[in-house]
């Protein structure tokens, strides 16, 4: 059920959506991320491997600044986002949030109800101009949330009142619903329960039709079901980064397959 | 466990000591609990006790601010005293001042004693003049200038009767402290009983005193707290108007914009160091600023207001940064993730789930600057303000005027023991405004936290 037959795992060269080249982040004294760069393509997920602390997700938040909220926090090299160097002085951070949206570890649905929770990011960058059109919008969003017939019914209810794998889907709508073209998920699936989680992969499985997405895992398995690309981060390095069933079987650093085997993190 | 255990089919042969009997440091540890929990008993139990002898004390005290002894006569508005020209003209007519009226009110209580049949030594109306409260004439020149058409009938009227006829029938004033008593005799005592049992002199609920004005030092069967309620209510206004905005705007600033370095925090210490700050040095910041500086006017609300501004802003910014410190990071990100500004985060997100606690904190502060009384006393504001009621808004804001904690304090440094229970009765009106406020503040506290 969560392997997918290898005939999906197409390994066909498509777009690049964005590029990260000599990436190097500090916090403080720390050096956290050194010297990373990779590209990352569009419709094809992304998975991000690597024992905790190696900063997968610091770099996972470089992609659409997020980094920029925490004061001590310094990013040099470039990333560019379809060409264009998103650290430039006159990115807004804000719309390129819009492009590159974003899922937390811990659902975190907003304390209102399911349809505000998703109408919110449309209402903020005007991208509805009547009532009509929110319900559209918030339709659709729910439906490649694949959530929407568990909620049709109860969108005035509080988010907050779902369980935990709704809410986390709940999110990934509330994500699509501003219609990004990057979708990054920080480890989406280790507050569910194995039920919660099969249904949010099969969900990124399906978004990879029409999103760039990049996902961060603690779960060697996971990264296996759900990607195309693997990177393996460690102690702030990319070590690898390739063909998922690459990494997984025919790992060309010694430390991949320490981590893969399970001798290290 | 071991495989000798294991061995036995039945239950495993016990080792070392028993469960069921307690072991000697078993049985410390518990009588350290029990007695732990004795004393917290015993403290809340004595917080108890003091509670409810303040409050019975509050009570038995101020009860009586709440009741006045009136006369009841009927009193001839004599024209040939009251209207001279006979034009019923108002303008005319207020050339007499009270010292035409008391006469009238003298005599009228003299005709009523004779004509009750009360028998008295007291042989003139001059001589009950003693009963009669000294502002029982303006009382009287008041409804006669409200309606010159009186003048000419006799007209039943509720005298105020004097604080030591009062006190007598409260039993604040004995018989044997009135040979000292210069303002009485016990013949007006006597007179006193008299009437009361045949219903003329009584005691009734004074709405005078929540409504009224301050009184000179010997009337204080006149004062009232309702000019200085109004006093404390223009100063909330200023205080709300002022510190909420103000304090919510730093806090929203320090906490979700600014930078922590070492000026943030140097700012952070010093807003918790001037919530312990003395009152009395706002208030002495006060004068030198918005008085002697500014010249703002004295005594006046407004002034009042800022410096209890200055007094409230520390536990306005520390309760909100507090609260807006408690909404969990996750509703941050939530909101920047699909793409909200910092300030959009902030006002539709943060600030709404800080709004109770942000209000609660607000409601205490007023509650506490409503309640304060040392900065007042060092921009004028206690004292006898021979005030009326403030002449609309801008008035009311800059007009002299004392407030509610203020008045108390007045009161309780007169002479007059009369005053000393309109202090106890003061008390218990502050109160109600303080219970009312802390209400408003658990409500609204419900009010937001129910919505999810």
């Amino acid at each position: 059920m969560y392997d997918a037959p290898n005939s999906e795992r197409d390994v066909e060269v498509k777009d690049i959506k964005i590029t990260a080249q000599g990436v190097q982040v500090y916090y403080g004294d720390t050096h956290a991320i050194k010297d990373v760069s990779v590209d990352i393509e569009d419709k094809t997920v992304t998975a991000f491997i690597g024992p905790s602390g190696c900063g997968k997700s610091t770099f996972l938040r470089c992609l659409n600044r997020m980094n920029d909220t925490i004061d001590i926090a310094r990013v040099e090299g470039n990333i560019l986002l379809d060409g264009e160097d998103i650290y430039d002085k006159r990115v807004d951070p804000v719309q390129l949030r819009a492009k590159v949206g974003m899922v937390f570890q811990k659902p975190n649905p907003f304390p209102k109800s399911i349809y505000d929770n998703v109408a919110y990011g449309p209402r903020i960058h005007g991208m509805a101009k009547n009532k009509a059109d929110l319900d559209e919008i918030v339709e659709r969003a729910l439906k490649r949330g694949a959530i929407w017939n568990e909620v049709k019914d109860r969108l005035h209810a509080p988010g907050t009142g779902l369980s935990g794998g709704q809410q986390q889907r709940l999110c990934i709508a509330r994500a699509v619903a501003t219609e990004p073209e990057v979708l990054l998920m920080d480890e989406p699936c280790s507050a569910l329960d194995p039920i919660a989680t099969a249904q949010v992969e099969e969900l990124i499985d399906e978004l990879r039709r029409d999103y760039s997405v990049v996902i961060v895992t603690h779960s060697m398995q996971q990264a296996a079901r759900v990607s195309q690309k693997t990177a393996f981060f460690h102690l702030g390095n990319l070590v690898e980064f390739g063909v998922t069933d690459k990494i997984f079987t025919n790992p060309t650093d010694p430390r991949t397959e320490a981590y893969i085997t399970g001798r290290i993190g | 466990m071991t495989d000798a255990s294991l061995a036995t089919s039945g239950a495993p042969a016990r080792k070392g000591k028993s469960l069921v009997v307690p072991d000697a440091r078993t049985k410390r540890r518990n009588a350290a609990e029990t007695r732990f929990k004795a004393y917290g008993v015993a403290a809340i139990g004595a917080g108890i006790f003091f509670l409810v002898v303040l409050l019975s004390a509050i009570l038995i005290n101020g009860v009586g601010a709440f009741q006045q002894t009136f006369i009841q006569v009927p009193v001839y508005l004599d024209p040939a005293k009251l209207d001279k020209s006979g034009n019923r003209d108002p303008e005319e007519m207020k050339k007499v001042s009270t010292f035409g009226y008391s006469p009238l009110i003298q005599d009228a209580l003299f005709a009523e004693v004779q004509a009750q049949g009360v028998d008295t030594p007291l042989d003139s109306a001059k001589a009950m003049k003693e009963m009669i409260s000294a502002s029982a004439a303006a009382q009287v020149r008041d409804v006669v200038l409200a309606d010159p058409d009186l003048v000419g009938e006799t007209v039943d009227f509720q005298i105020l009767a004097s604080s030591r006829v009062d006190g007598y029938l409260k039993g604040r004033v004995q018989r044997a402290d009135v040979a000292r008593d210069k303002n009485i005799n016990v013949e007006h005592l006597d007179l006193t009983d008299a009437l009361r049992e045949k219903g003329i002199v009584a005691r009734r609920f004074n709405m005078d005193f929540i409504t009224g004005a301050d009184a000179s030092e010997s009337r204080a069967e006149q004062a009232g707290l309702g000019v200085s309620i109004l006093g404390s209510l223009f100063m909330m206004l200023v205080v709300l108007l002022l510190s909420l905005p103000i304090g919510v705007a730093a806090s929203i600033y320090l906490e979700e914009f600014a930078k922590k370095n070492r000026f943030t925090d140097i700012i952070e210490v010093n807003i918790s160091n001037l919530a312990a700050v003395p009152s009395i040095v706002f208030g002495i910041l006060g004068l030198a600023v918005f008085i002697q500086f500014m010249h703002l006017p004295q005594s006046a609300p407004l002034v009042g207001g800022l410096v209890l501004t200055l007094m409230t802003l520390p536990t306005i910014i520390i309760s909100t940064r507090a609260s807006l410190a408690s909404v969990p990071p996750s509703i941050r990100s939530a909101a920047l993730g699909v793409g909200a500004s910092k300030m959009q985060s902030v006002f539709h997100h943060v600030l709404p789930l800080a709004m109770p606690g942000i209000l609660t904190g607000t409601i205490l502060g007023l509650a506490q600057a409503l309640g304060e009384t040392a900065p007042l006393l060092l921009i004028g504001m206690v004292g006898y303000i021979a005030t009326n009621y403030p002449d609309g808004v801008a008035s009311g804001f800059l007009d002299p005027n004392s407030a509610m904690p203020a008045q108390i304090y007045e009161w309780a440094k007169r002479a007059d023991p009369a005053y000393y229970e309109r202090a106890w009765g003061g008390i218990i009106i502050l109160l109600v405004f303080l219970m009312v406020m802390n209400i408003i503040a658990i409500l609204l506290r419900r009010r937001f936290e129910r919505r999810w």
